[in-house]
Parts: C-alpha cells; structure tokens; sequence
C-alpha cells in the first residue's frame, strides 16, 4: 500500500509546501498568523475525511460528530485524568472517534444519498442534545483546555504548529496511500456502480465501512488537534449542525481533485473569517456565504481547479 | 523531487503568500496612546440589553477620561497620561470563537489590555487564555465564582462580584421579607428557572445553599428548570413551574431571555401566582416600563443600574446625566459595570505610573491593581478576593413598583447586603464556607 | 390528571408550531427533491416583518384585526419575495446537479439572509407581545394557558385542512401529484414543470414564513433565532417522511409530545431525546415513517 507513495507527485507537492509553511511559520511570519495556519491545518484534516467520503457520493451533515467528539474526548481525558501530552491527545481523539466511527458504521454503511445526510446528522445532534445540557460535560461553557506538553514539557505555540504539520504531511501520505490502493480504487468505483463492484466479488457495505472509520479518525484527529490549538471546546461551535455544515462547504471550496486542497481550503477559510470578521463583523455570515454560492456556481471544482487554471500549471501539465 | 513538483509547490505557495501578504498590515502606536479591546454582546439577543448599554457606559468614560473631564477622584487626564483607544467587539459566537478573537487581539492588534466580557461562560473561557497569553484582562460583567476558586489567575481581574453574594443576597431577601416563621413547610418551597451554562447553574446552586442556611425549614423543588441559554421560547418550563407547588421562583434570567420569559409568563398570570425573585433583570424593568408586572423582587448585582438610580453621590449624578443626555436612556447594570472597570485600569495605570516614575509596564500596572481599592459610583470597591484580583461589593435587593405619577419604575423596600454577609473571608471556597454556617460573616 | 392534560396541552401546542413550519419544508423536499436550509430564512423573515408590523400597529393602538392581517401579510411577503428571488436565480439554474450541492446553496442562501436580518433590523430583540397580552390567560386544570398560543393549534388545523383539499380535491393538487410522482412523464405531459416548482417553493416559503409570523408574539426575534428551527423542522420532515403531509404532522405530534414530557420530568433530555428519536426512526424506517410510494423506474 505505501510502496511508492514518496514518489507520487501530490504527496511531493504536499510535503514540500506544508515543509515551507512550517519554516515561514516559525520564522518569519507574526503569530497570529501561525495560528490561523495551525487552525486551518487541524481542520483541513476533518475536511479532508469528508473529501475521502465525497469521492464515493457520500456526504455526511453530520461529521462534526466526530471533530466534537474528538475535541470532547481531549477535553475530558484532561478533566478526569489529567492527560495533557499532545500525542496521546491526538490519540485518544482519533481512537475515540474512530471507535465510535466502527460502531455507527454498521448503520451507516446501508445509507446513501440523502439518507445518510441525514442520519449522519441525526447522529451529530444527539451529541450536541448531550453536550449541551449536561452540567458535568460543561453543558454550553464547554471546558478549557491547558497548553499541552510532550513527554512532560510544556509545548509551545510554535513547537504545537510544527507538530500539525507533522501530523498533516503523515495523514497525506496515509490518505494518498489509502487511495491508490485498490481498496481505495474500489470505493471510486463504487460511486459509479455499485452492482458493479457487487458482481466482481467485492463487499461494497465493508468498503464503506472501512472509508468511514478512516474519515472519522481524521475528522476526530482534527477536533483534537483544534482544542489543543484553541485551548477551548464548546458544543456550538464543535458539534452543532452548522459546524458539518462549515466542514462540507470547505470541502466544497477546497475542490475534490488533490490530497492537499483540503488544508489549503481550510486555511483559506480561516483566513476569510478573521478578515472578514475584523472588517464586517455584522456581515461576515454573508460573506462566507456569498464566497460558498460562488464557488458553487463559478468554480463547481473548487479552489484546485482555479490553481490549475494559473497559467504557469497548465505548461507544466503540457510537458 | 523532481522539478515539476518544485514549480508546483512554489507557486502554490507564492499564491498564498500574495494573497495573504496584500492583506498583512500592522500599526505602531506610540507611548501616548494605548490600544484597549473592548468586549460586549453587540449582536444577538444579549445585544440590546446588555451588550449596547455596556458599551456605552465604556465609551462614556473613556471619552471622559481621555479628554480630563470626569469628577474627582478620576479627573486627571489620560490613562497614565496615555490617550486610550478602544476597539469595540462583539462577544456572540460562543467561548471558542470568542478564545481565538483574543488571541487575534493580542498577538495581531497588539492591544495593552482587555475589558469586558458578560457571559461566565466566555469568562471561563478566556480566562485562562489571557494567563498564557499575559495579558492584562479587566472582567466586567461575568459572575461565576468559578473563575478564581478552581484557580488563580495572574493576569485577570473582576471588578464585579460574583454570584454567590446575588444568590445569598436574595436568599436572604426571601427569608427576612417572606418566608416568616408562622407560614407551614409546604407554604415555605422555592424553585428556579435559570440558563443551563455557568451563570445560571451557580446561580441556583447558591441560592438553595443560602436557603439552607437561612431558612432550613424552607424545601427546594425537585425539578428546577435549566433551559438553554438563548432559547427565547418558554411555555412548557412555565407551565412545569405553574404545576410546581414551590411559591418561590429563583431567576437568574438575563438578556433577551429575561425579557421574553416576562412576556410569556405574564400572559398566564405567572407573576400573580408566584414570588419571582430575580436576580439581574433590571434591564427589562425599563424596555417593558408600565407593562413590568410589579412585586418582583429585583437585584441589580451591586450599587448599580436601577436600584441606585436616584442616588445623590456626585459621581453617580454626573454618569446618570451625562449618559442620559448622550444615549438617551438611563444607565443599565452593564453600563455601570463596565464604566467601573475602565476607572479601575485608569487608577492601576496612574498609581503605577506614579510609583514607576514613567509610563508603567503592564507588570506595574498589574500589581498596582492587585489588591487595589477604588471609588466606584455609589461605594467603594477592593480587590481584596482571589489573590488580590477578584472585587466584592455589597449587593441590594428591591421590590419593582410602577410609578403612576412619574411615569417610570421604581423599586421599593430596598435592602443592602454588606460584602461582609454575603461573601466569605478571602481564600475561603464559598460552597465550604457556606456548608459551615458562613462563620464569621457581618451582616449590617 | 392535571399534569396529563398540562403535558398534552404544552405538546399540542409546540407540536403545531411545528407542524406549521415543516409542512413548507416537505412540500418543497416532496415536489422539487430539495432540502431547504434557507427554510429557516422564511422563518425568520416572517417572524420579523410580522414583529415590525405588530409594533408598530401595538404602540398606535390600532384594532386588533389588523395584528392577524399583518401576520399572514408578513407570510405572503416573504415567501414571495425571497421565495422568488431564490428560486429563479439561484435553485432554477441547479436542478438536476448533485443533492448535497443544493442542500449547500441553501446553506449559503441561509447565512447570507442572517446577515441580511442584522443589517436591516439591527441586533435588538424585538417583542411583538401585544396580540398575546391582548388575549391573555385561560385557566384550563388549575394552570393558566396562553389562549394566543393555543389559537396556534386552530391554525395548524386550518393549513392541515387546506393543504389536504388542495392536493386531494383540487386539479391543480392533482397536477402537483403527478410531477411529484414522476418529473419526466409529467413534462411530456405538457406540464409546464418550471411554474410549478417556482409556485411550490414559493408556497413552501409562505409556510414556513407564516409559522414565524404566528409565533412571534410568543418569543423574542433576535438575530440567529432561527439556527435551531432549521434542524427541529429537519428533525420532523425525517421521521414524517420526507416529501409526506401526514408524516409532517405525525412527526411534529411526536416531537411535541415528546419533548413536553421530557421538560416535565427530566428536563436535562430535552435536546437528546429529539434527535434520538429521529436517529432510531432513520435506523428502523430510513425513508421516515410515511414516505410517499417511490415510483418503480424501468
């Protein structure tokens, strides 16, 4: 599954630009800007277990579920045991969403289309009716969460922004690794013809299963990597609807067509919300949904598409 | 890597670096100014009520104080000389969004320090954000005792005090003014409806405490209501407490909750069946005017807002009338609370800068302030809990009752709680203090 | 007894709510096979002209007939206008792309009316409580109702009732049956596919926007009031059945109901047992529990 994948041109063009960002970022440029990169990184791993969804036709409304969850399980792993080293964070938030990912998978992988939309929803806002109302998960406060440390030193911000990065350039490879392998090819497949896949022998339903663990690992890696960063979770901004709606749209703009476009996407985001929040506080819902109807209906293959566009590419696609 | 893959990974990057670069800007402000970040709800429904008159009172006071007309004893002009310029910004969104906004304040705009905050949940929030970052935060309005007593905090202070001395406060009320000894255990039952976050679970929490204490005969209800703060919608939590035999409501209710609860509960005669005891709705008593329904007992969470309205001190004249003649309204509680944590950072810069001989360094200004008494509009407050960072006042309750005459509403038999009887000694928890009979405390 | 009748009557009245706010979103889903986020849009526009509307008419003491003029005015403004605007410009150019991309129009259709909401009415909460104070209280088994809020269900009665006779009695409900059944046969047909669903969102829209308009005077409108409609009206469309009318009222019932109880007796499930009842109703009957036939393509 992994042989090769060095060699793959995405996960070159991925590693090298994560590798720049991480030097400008803990060299050059100011620190809020490093944070907006860190945020943006962390979600782009959420989104990026939707884009590994989107490719068999499957979108769930409801992967905040799992960014929640994850988020929810660094923050309660830290109220009751006190665990605060940023890898074993990382774990439990991608073992807890994924276990719960295997769990809800069996339901799930029957669904497609609009069904699963909305049973992934459905899902998602039986946690946000938890999370909010009860007293000793935080109800709508949400908790804290300290800076986090490795092996008992306390991280700093930037070490914490080198650590994403580390983390994102491995779940490329994995993804990207994922996706070349006939497994992964399957699930394409899947989305053109189910019967089809049917009839070579494979089990589609597992197929699916196995995709939807993996997109709830990175989705819950995401959420734990985000409460780290943010040193905050709380369930309007973790689980409720309109966060897997946030999460779909920037899957949306980032474009299906590359393993990076996930995290440009997301930093970009970041971006416009921070601009557009500074400058428009009063408008800046407008303006992300001004940006996602555009998107929709003048870019349908997202920002990627818009890269390959710039002129420079496209020679170099020509060679 | 071979050489395509490096023209792609440059230019995806210089893309990025332009677009980011063309929006990149910073400002260098000089010793004379200083940046203060602002924080208020301005949108949503804790805006009108709370947010906008919070943010007034500020405004109000850091005009005055930048131009060297406020009374004495905050008359000298600037903060440590410096001229002060807020950036005003909406507290909505939740304490996620509100944790990274301040790191954006912090590390983009480079402000000197942080004022405000309403909602404890954002308190809880930040609190500890501002610790990491170091800087100098100044919480306005936020009441939960949690803030200090799970930690201290370098960074933080309150100039308002918390919770538990408004729930003590209107336990107390309720023992002294209504629930007298002839009346039978079942007449004697309470119960609350209070949000379901931080504020509203201590809120409640101390209140039944209190009536522990000062009325052990007295029941509480088994089924207090916690709906979602910002829900606005309350027919079925009315109707569960219409069935509740509790004669006593507890109400921590604030914002646009507060006031559609009135609405909603008014309708079905809520307030002609129940003793409603509230503890920060002042706000509503003036949106709803002669509508208010009158005997709701009303805390105003200090010296402040309606309950110290015609107060003759002449500091408090010249805020009444100087808010009054530029927005058009009275002054609110959160006008109040903010205004007093404006003249607080003044006085901590001033004194520091005295001390320091020059501009002070926010560690200056931060023991300057640690511990510090300042006059506030009606009395004078200290930071004298949470390790020198937390302030307690004394707390009032009243009964609401329209003025036909005047055409305005009042509040009657107005009671003052002394911080003394309803806050415990400095480094005592107050859940312990209050389980062992709150020993030492001075009520008069 | 008293604490049955008080449960039933709390849950008959927010399960009219509902029921009000809904119907428009399985109209819409049922003829023209879309999720409408922005629904929660017409919500709030209704809501919020019909408070203007009734503040304004409230502080000059004019007749009360007029607050129920300016309510289903409000309705029909709304859904009309915006109904328009979003169909012809936006949804009409997208038929037939991918479902979960039209579910995202909507999405953004929604956050950019919210901000529209702020600029136009500003941040404070508006009260048009004056038709409910009007009408006051009625004592039914010891605990005073607002009678406003139970006129809600004579409402939710009428628009049930209207909406049966019009699809079941009506040609035009025949005609919309036919396009609901199958697209394509109904446009070699002769029937003119576009008016219709041009006129179905707009009706969708009108519905949800009157479900705002009749319930403002119990609630405050404050900006992003409507966040938890969108996903309680989803949550009812999905376990009716998506696209069904007596699903939309079975599932408001339910929902209802069920909540009343659980704010009577455990009010910390409030929340979670809504949306567990929809996930099990998903899990057990995923085309909810009245979906419409599903016509058998060759």
């Amino acid at each position: 599954m992994f042989k090769g994948i060095l060699k793959d041109q995405s996960v070159q063009t991925s590693i090298g630009v994560i590798f720049i960002l991480l030097i400008f970022g803990s060299f050059i440029l100011p620190e809020w800007m490093s944070n907006n990169f860190m945020y943006g990184m962390s979600r782009g791993l959420a989104v990026l277990g939707l884009m590994i969804l989107w490719r068999t036709n499957l979108v769930s409304f409801g992967h905040a579920l799992y960014y929640g969850f994850g988020a929810y399980a660094v923050a309660l792993c830290q109220k009751f045991f006190g665990v605060t080293d940023i890898l074993l964070r990382l774990l439990i938030a991608v073992a807890a969403a994924g276990l719960l990912g295997f769990a809800l998978g069996f339901i799930l992988r029957k669904y497609r289309e609009i069904f699963f939309a909305m049973l992934s929803l459905a899902f998602s806002m039986v946690l946000y009716g938890l999370l909010a109302k009860a007293e000793f998960l935080g109800s709508t406060d949400g908790m804290s969460i300290s800076p986090s440390t490795f092996f008992g030193t306390e991280l700093g911000r930037i070490a914490l922004f080198n650590f994403i990065g580390l983390v994102v350039i491995l779940a490329i490879i994995f993804a990207q690794a994922y996706l070349r392998s006939s497994l992964g090819h399957l699930t394409t497949a899947i989305q053109d013809n189910e019967i089809r896949v049917e009839y070579l022998g494979y089990s589609v339903e597992k197929a699916i299963h196995i995709k939807y663990v993996i997109s709830a690992c990175l989705a819950g890696g995401a959420g734990g990597l985000m409460a780290a960063s943010l040193g905050q979770v709380d369930p309007d901004s973790m689980v409720l609807w309109s966060v897997s709606g946030e999460l779909v749209f920037v899957t949306i703009m980032s474009g299906l067509g590359n393993i990076l476009a996930p995290f440009i996407g997301a930093v970009i985001f970041e971006f416009i919300r921070t601009y557009a929040f500074e400058w428009a506080p009063q408008a800046w819902q407008m303006i992300i949904g001004g940006t996602l109807l555009a998107i929709i209906f003048f870019s349908p293959g997202g920002l990627w598409s818009l890269f390959q566009k710039l002129n420079f590419l496209r020679k170099k696609n020509n060679e | 890597m071979k050489f395509g893959t490096m023209k792609t990974v440059s230019s995806v990057f210089m893309t990025f670096l332009f677009v980011i670069g063309t929006l990149f800007t910073t400002s260098v402000y000089a010793k004379d100014r200083i940046k203060v970040g602002v924080v208020s709800f301005l949108t949503g429904p804790a805006g009108g009520p709370f947010g906008i008159p919070a943010k007034q009172g500020a405004e109000l006071v850091i005009d005055a104080i930048n131009a060297g007309t406020m009374p004495a004893p905050y008359n000298k002009k600037g903060f440590a000389g410096a001229t002060l310029d807020a950036i005003y910004s909406d507290e909505s969104g939740g304490g996620t969004k509100q944790v990274a906004l301040f790191r954006d304040f912090v590390q983009k705009q480079n402000v000197d320090a942080m004022i405000g905050y309403i909602s404890s949940g954002n308190c809880m929030a930040i609190g500890p954000v501002a610790d990491e970052l170091k800087m100098l935060t100044v919480f306005s309005t936020c009441g939960t005792p949690r803030l200090y007593e799970e930690k201290l905090r370098s960074h933080v202070f309150r100039t308002q005090a918390n919770a538990v001395g408004d729930s003590l406060a209107a336990a107390k009320y309720i023992a002294d003014e209504y629930f007298k000894g002839k009346m039978t255990t079942a007449g004697k039952m309470y119960t609350g409806i209070n949000q379901n976050y931080a504020w509203g679970q201590d809120s409640y929490k101390f209140f039944e405490l209190g009536m522990k204490v000062y009325m052990p005969s007295a029941v509480g209800s088994s089924k207090p209501q916690f709906p979602k703060l910002f829900a606005g919608q309350y027919g079925t939590e009315i109707s569960a407490l219409s069935l509740d035999k509790a004669k006593v409501v507890h109400s921590s209710f604030w914002n646009g909750d507060w006031e559609a609860f009135v609405l909603q509960a008014m309708v079905r005669g809520f307030f002609k069946q129940k003793i409603v005891v509230s503890s920060v709705g002042g706000s509503a008593v003036d949106t709803l005017g002669k509508k208010f329904p009158d005997g709701v007992i009303m805390g105003t969470r200090g010296l402040v807002g309606l309950n110290v309205r015609d107060n003759k001190d002449p500091l408090n004249t010249w805020f009444v009338s100087e808010y009054k003649k530029r927005y058009k309204a009275w002054p609110l509680g959160p006008s109040y609370q903010y205004a007093r944590s404006v003249m607080a950072y003044k006085l901590a810069m001033d004194k520091a800068a005295a001390s320091a001989g020059k501009f002070p360094t926010q560690d200056q200004a931060i023991s300057a302030m640690k511990g510090m008494k300042f006059k506030s509009f009606v009395d004078t407050i200290e930071f004298t809990r949470g390790g020198g960072h937390q302030a307690v006042h004394a707390i009032s309750y009243g009964v609401t009752k329209y003025n036909k005459a005047k055409g305005e509403p009042e509040v009657e038999n107005l009671k003052t709680y002394a911080a003394t009887c309803i806050y415990p000694p400095a480094g005592v928890k107050s859940e312990d203090w209050i389980n062992n009979g709150m020993p030492g405390r001075k009520c008069e | 007894m008293q604490f049955l009748t008080t449960v039933l009557l709390d849950g008959l009245v927010y399960a009219s709510y509902l029921f009000i706010v809904s119907l428009g979103l399985t109209i819409t889903f049922g003829v023209m096979k879309i999720l409408n986020v922005a629904h929660g849009s017409f919500y709030a526009w209704g809501a919020y002209l019909a408070s203007i509307a009734i503040i304004y008419l409230g502080e000059n003491e004019y007749n009360s007939m007029f607050y129920y003029f300016s309510i289903f005015m409000a309705a029909i403004v709304a859904g009309l206008f915006f109904g328009f605007i979003i169909e012809r410009f936006i949804l009409r150019k997208m038929y037939g792309e991918d479902i979960h991309l039209i579910v995202l129009a909507t999405f953004g259709i929604f956050w950019i009316l919210e901000d529209l909401i702020l600029i136009v009415f500003g941040a404070d909460p508006l009260m048009p409580y004056y038709p409910a104070m009007e009408l006051g209280g009625l004592e039914i088994a010891g605990v005073y109702q607002g009678v406003y809020s139970l006129t809600l269900s004579g409402l939710a009665v009428v628009v049930a009732f209207i909406c049966w006779y019009f699809l079941k009695k009506t040609k035009w409900g025949k005609l919309l049956q036919s396009v609901i059944f199958d697209r394509e046969v109904s446009v070699s047909m002769g029937i003119n596919v576009t008016n219709v669903y041009l006129i179905t969102f707009i009706i969708g829209g009108m519905l949800g926007a009157l479900g705002g308009a009749y319930v403002a005077p119990t609630i405050s409108i404050s900006p992003g009031f409507a966040i938890d409609v969108v996903v309680m009206s989803f949550a009812v469309v999905v376990i009716g059945g998506m696209g069904s009318v007596p699903g939309a009222l079975i599932g408001s019932l339910m929902v209802g109901m069920i909540r009343a109880f659980a704010v009577h007796q455990a009010p910390v499930l409030e929340l979670f047992i809504i949306y567990a009842v929809m996930a099990i109703v998903l899990i057990i009957k995923p085309q909810g529990l009245f979906a419409p036939p599903k016509p058998r393509k060759i």
